[in-house]
């Protein structure tokens, strides 16, 4: 029987470390131990598939049941989701959460004192189209303070999670802003030690994903892990 | 070559697209061995972390309308999760080696910058002797962080430990 091809080991420094002294809550919670080598198995080169049909899409994040728009600056964002061979990653479920205009999550840890926006969740669901490509409408989310040091603010954020094809392409990571002052004093951004690499966390304004009249629009590509040999193709 | 995208912490406000019946793999209907998975996950305290994020992949029983294979829990104040799935049983391993039945097991959370990855094994299979992960990991009480052990009927526990004493066996995947 074939081995499962492997998924390419990530490139150096541009994934960040488990300990991060600058990020506090990183302290108690990173492990002391190296990882473990594990050669990819079917475990890590097979993955979860999820259908629009089980997993509904919710593409405009400002429109809800009440049926009342959210408050704020309506954005688009869109771009596309390829692997490291620069194929594209087709039909893959991207969730997505945030904060509403002003800097406050709809959730009950959240205690910012900063006012809730009825209309406005802060929850969507996407799926890639054949070509890998994505998009939906939201907010642009707020700043927003947090306890890590002294006056210390969350840049403008936007949270993703991918899955691609395999349990190895797993990916949870954060969208930024351009041109964000926040962003040069924030530790989880500045986490990633590959400066090429944090700063393709930050979207890009795009005046062709910008509706007239309408909504500014904004482009966030994102590369998921590729296999380290290319697969027999029939 | 393209490189991958920087992982960035799930966070604490993860819980906005939680959906708890993610945590059933067994809600579509598929039958098979039903059992619990549960552990708390634990800080270098020993500090149970109640806002995280528990992510389970299996590759056996196949994935099929029925059988997602994969599930997803919060943790509550003592830092549990607690998954409803079928038993999984072997499945290949590299070269001509056989896996002994293992879940993967993801903890996502505030203070992770990127997922933390180990397997849940099942204490007492006879293939755990003979599993490749498992023969790797030279230090016996290392290797048996990665075992459930019963606790009550079908149900297995698998405690996570971050940092410290007792440290999970976490794999580069």
């Amino acid at each position: 029987m074939n081995d499962p091809t492997p998924f390419r080991p990530y490139a150096q420094g541009t994934q960040p470390p488990y300990d991060v002294p600058e990020y506090r809550g990183t302290n108690k919670r990173h492990p002391k131990h190296a990882l473990h080598a594990l050669p990819h198995t079917v475990t890590e080169t097979t993955g979860p598939r999820f259908s629009p049909a089980h997993f509904p899409p919710a593409v405009d994040m400002t429109i809800n049941t009440s049926g009342k728009p959210a408050l704020g600056e309506r954005i688009i964002v869109a771009g596309t989701i390829t692997d490291e061979n620069g194929r594209p990653v087709p039909r893959t479920m991207v969730e997505i959460w945030q904060c509403n205009a002003t800097g406050r999550y709809d959730h009950p840890a959240d205690q910012h004192d900063a006012p809730l926006d009825p209309n406005f969740h802060g929850e969507g669901r996407v799926f890639t189209d054949d070509n890998g490509r994505y998009r939906f409408i939201t907010i642009r989310p707020g700043a927003y303070p947090w306890p890590n040091h002294k006056n210390a603010w969350r840049p403008n954020h936007i949270h993703f999670s991918y899955f691609g094809p395999a349990f190895a392409t797993r990916l949870i990571t954060q969208m930024y802003f351009p041109g964000d002052p926040l962003l040069a004093l924030d530790p989880i951004f500045n986490g990633v030690p590959d400066a090429h690499a944090r700063d393709r966390l930050i979207a890009q304004f795009d005046l062709d994903i910008t509706q007239p009249d309408w909504a500014l629009g904004y482009r966030f590509d994102v590369v998921l892990r590729g296999r380290a040999a290319t697969p027999m193709e029939e | 070559m393209a490189i991958a995208t920087a992982s960035q912490t799930i966070g604490p406000y993860w819980h906005l697209i939680e959906d708890s019946t993610w945590a059933d793999l067994t809600r579509f209907g598929a039958e098979g061995e039903n059992i619990t998975l549960t552990g708390a996950v634990l800080d270098g305290d020993g500090q149970p972390c109640a806002d995280a994020c528990v992510e389970i992949w299996q590759s056996d029983p196949p994935v099929s309308e029925k059988f997602p294979g994969f599930g997803r829990s919060n943790t509550d104040s003592k830092g549990v999760f607690r998954f409803t799935t079928l038993k999984p049983g072997p499945v290949p391993g590299r070269g001509n080696a056989q896996q002994a039945p293992h879940i993967a097991v993801t903890v996502l959370s505030r203070g992770l910058m990127r997922g933390l990855v180990t397997r849940a094994y099942f204490q007492g299979d006879k293939l755990n002797e003979t599993d490749p992960l498992l023969m790797s990991v030279e230090d016996p009480a290392r290797r048996a962080t990665l075992i459930a052990r019963p606790d009550g009927a079908g149900v297995w526990r698998m405690d996570i430990k971050l940092q410290g004493d007792g440290e999970t066996v976490f794999l580069d995947v």
